[in-house]
């Protein structure tokens, strides 16, 4: 007869099979088997957290910069219904995680028990799938399953619900089968006959555009090297979601930049006025998109997604190719080297004219800002950092806000999975934590949180993880006082009634990080700025970094509210020397 | 109140909306039908009515019949994203007006009245298959197996025999001929 195994040992040795080396967890009286099992599994390290939600961000850190699913391990109640932040998070941008949440015991289910919540009503829209585990028969299969759901199709976080009392009972363990895909739901859904279309359409078009998201990540790196194969081997341009920044080198001549609301000028004009947008792995997201009524409205489109359900959702597509990002892309570049192996010259001649024009919209230099002597500005800060860092293989996560896009307008990436940031649910207080599950994956890397101070206050407890784990972060705050983009939006659109977006009470960061037994560093001229940021890449500990920055700077360009993508608000620059009339005025 | 000037996109195209009739097969576990009225409620599609019942035993796979109302778009998202979730085997989408698909409701209608208007409403239900379940001196208790708008209109024309109360199934849909939904 073969060994039993409680509840609690099935849930490691899932994890043990699962090659999961670390989780991310806060104790509580429905998981306390569980946490009695831990020591006896070496392979697999805690990282305890000081919120739950701090857990959830740890955890999609972890996933997005190692590829790997994070994995999550809660209490019934208040643990769970914490960590739903961040299950929502990970479903908007599709990050695969594993959460194990204790349950009250089965017979105590439905009796309004201490610390009972409907764990698995309440995440239900927020995950792929979720179980309540209520025979422990079912514990093994049901946990390896989970994995198999977060990982496969598009990613994405699912819960496990395990009441106290299947945690003690005991039973047989069986290794996970190779399972059979889910109901028949197979990821490639193209054929050729598609993939010629596509080529066909690339050959025919003169003003061509690629535009890449997160799919593109989430299909791991192979995909963003056979990004840039075709990219390369076409000629054409290429602009970037958020969520895709990295897959495509960030200074390469080839790259327009980020696109959508804060995107740049030649990357929304380039959009608006192509005859061929080929997406790859992005989602028409409204932010991307403007007035969906006069988004790109002279182009042929095609979508590559993993998800059936993202095509035609948003923007009616003219070719759809549904399938993972990687295997469509090795039989796009197949494909085009054996019918058009001279597809780049033939190209060169038709496409001259398209890059002429982007060249013009090029030269308006949509991200330069007005420098300053005196006072830091934030876009400069961000510069400076990535010029002191550049030459590290560093790893950036954000908070949400101006500081978010000024990342990801002034921080150049060149490969994937060195950039995580909240997109999709727009979760301020992600990066703090999210970081220091960057790090747990990557001990030796440098990984800076790029915040601000409104943001990171909401998760700042993290900063005493990081010091329990000797976790090196660099939280750097561009501290401005003001929820800024708050503070943008209300004075661009709502008369400049700065309604509750001003922080009058803040903490002294330096104070605080002394407090945490960190570091603290204060910049306060751009004089002194770079000997900060040098002294806090030399610091081998984590660091708050508080980065006084100019108040009132507003993160430019813009596409204003329910407008196309050729109609954005520049900077100052512009508006003082073109003054722009009419409704745009009327916004700004 | 004026139009607020923060929202980034308006929508203010009214499309037409159809009539549609969604067949899901789902596993029969626990929480599957709230997954599937979840879905519908938290992406803002409608319910108008919705059948389920188990339909293999032996593979505990159940049989959920909603019917909708959605633009083309909608639709077809509505489809897509049932697809998406795990206990969901296979969706099935008629329009209301297919010839080629049996759509089905039935009603159980109280009448209590004198006798002239108890038969008065039996009569009334002759075209829809009216069987009577239970009678008594005062009161009769008619099933009719009809289409949805024939049993609204029912439920109204009754009214005037004495009508009390009224129970009705959402629609079940089957293909005519010898095919099967695949």
């Amino acid at each position: 007869m073969s060994k039993l195994y409680s509840g609690a040992e099935i849930v490691f040795k899932c994890m043990e099979d699962q090659n999961v080396d670390h989780i991310f967890g806060y104790p509580g009286g429905a998981v306390l088997p569980i946490y009695d099992e831990l020591q006896n599994f070496k392979s697999i390290k805690h990282v305890l957290v000081r919120h739950e939600q701090g857990a959830g961000h740890a955890a999609e850190g972890y996933a997005r910069s190692s590829g790997k699913p994070g994995v999550i391990l809660v209490t019934s109640g208040p643990g769970a219904t914490n960590v739903v932040t961040a299950l929502t998070d990970a479903y908007m941008d599709s990050i695969p995680l594993v959460c194990i949440s204790g349950q009250v015991p089965t017979h105590l289910i439905g009796t309004d028990a201490f610390q009972e919540c409907d764990t698995t009503g309440i995440t239900r829209p927020c995950t792929k799938h979720n179980w309540l585990v209520k025979d422990i028969n079912d514990l093994a299969s049901t946990i390896h399953k989970a994995f198999e759901v977060a990982t496969t199709g598009r990613p994405g976080p699912v819960l496990v619900d395990i009441p106290k009392d299947i945690q003690f009972q005991k039973t047989k363990y069986n290794r996970p089968k190779k399972e059979k895909k889910l109901n028949g739901k197979s990821h490639n859904h193209f054929n050729q006959n598609s993939i010629d279309e596509l080529i066909e359409l690339m050959s025919k078009s003169s003003k061509p555009i690629f535009y890449t998201g997160g799919g593109v990540i989430n299909s791991g790196p192979k995909a963003s090297e056979l990004l840039r194969e075709l990219v390369y081997a076409t000629g054409f341009p290429i602009t970037s979601t958020l969520q895709g920044l990295g897959s495509f080198p960030g200074d390469d001549n080839q790259f327009l930049g980020m696109l959508g609301m804060h995107g740049t000028y030649e990357a929304n004009n380039a959009m608006h006025d192509c005859d061929l947008m080929i997406n790859i792995g992005a989602r028409f997201d409204d932010r991307i998109t403007g007035k969906i009524d006069e988004f790109s409205p002279k182009s042929k489109k095609v979508h590559i997604d993993i998800d059936p359900s993202s095509i035609n959702k948003n923007v009616k597509v003219d070719l759809a190719i549904v399938g993972d990002v990687k295997t469509v892309l090795s039989s796009t570049l197949k494909s085009l080297k054996q019918k058009k192996s001279k597809f780049l010259k033939s190209n060169k001649q038709k496409t001259s004219k398209w890059w002429e024009k982007i060249q013009k919209w090029r030269s308006v230099r949509s991200l330069d800002y007005i420098g300053s002597e005196e006072t830091i500005k934030p876009q400069y800060a961000i510069e400076r950092l990535y010029e002191l860092t550049k030459d590290k293989d560093s790893y950036i996560t954000t908070e949400v806000g101006q500081h978010q896009m000024w990342a990801a307008q002034h921080y150049k990436f060149n490969k994937p999975n060195r950039w995580m940031t909240s997109g999709g649910l727009g979760t301020m207080g992600y990066g703090l934590p999210a970081a220091v599950g960057v790090q747990v994956a990557h001990p030796k890397k440098l990984v800076i949180d790029i915040a601000g101070e409104a943001s990171v206050l909401m998760t700042i407890q993290e900063m005493s993880t990081a010091v329990q784990y000797n976790l090196p972060i660099k939280i750097f705050i561009l501290n401005n006082q003001y929820m800024g983009m708050v503070r943008q939006w209300q004075e661009l659109l709502h008369d400049k009634n700065y309604s509750e977006s001003y922080t009058a009470a803040l903490p002294d960061f330096v104070k605080l990080a002394e407090a945490y037994n960190c570091v603290g560093i204060r910049a306060k001229t751009p004089e002194e700025l770079d000997d900060k940021i040098i002294e806090m890449l030399n610091t081998d500990r984590p660091v708050i970094f508080d980065c006084m920055v100019d108040k009132v700077e507003n993160c430019f360009p813009m596409i204003p509210s329910g407008k196309p993508h050729n109609q954005m608000i520049l900077g100052p620059k512009d508006q003082e020397s073109k003054k722009i009339t009419g409704k745009g005025k009327s916004l700004v | 109140m004026p139009n607020s000037k923060s929202a980034y996109s308006f929508s203010n195209k009214k499309e037409k909306f159809d009539t549609h009739i969604i067949v899901v097969w789902v596993d029969n576990e626990t929480g599957v039908l709230a997954r599937v009225v979840g879905l519908f409620s938290g992406r803002g599609y409608n319910i108008e009515s919705l059948a389920v019942a188990q339909v293999d035993e032996k593979l505990k796979i159940s049989r959920i019949t909603i019917v909708t109302t959605g633009t083309p778009q909608v639709v077809n998202q509505i489809k897509l994203q049932l697809r998406k979730l795990v206990p969901v085997h296979k969706v099935a989408d008629f329009k209301r007006e297919d010839k080629a698909v049996i759509f089905k409701e039935m009603a159980l209608f109280k009448i209590v009245g004198p006798n002239n208007k108890l038969n008065g409403a039996l009569k009334a239900c002759k075209k829809y298959n009216p069987v009577l379940l239970d009678k008594t001196k005062k009161s009769n208790v008619i099933q009719i197996t009809a289409l949805r708008r024939e049993i609204d209109k029912m439920s109204k024309d009754l009214k005037k025999f004495g009508l009390v109360s009224v129970s009705r199934t959402g629609a079940v849909a089957m293909t005519r001929g010898a095919d099967i939904f695949k």
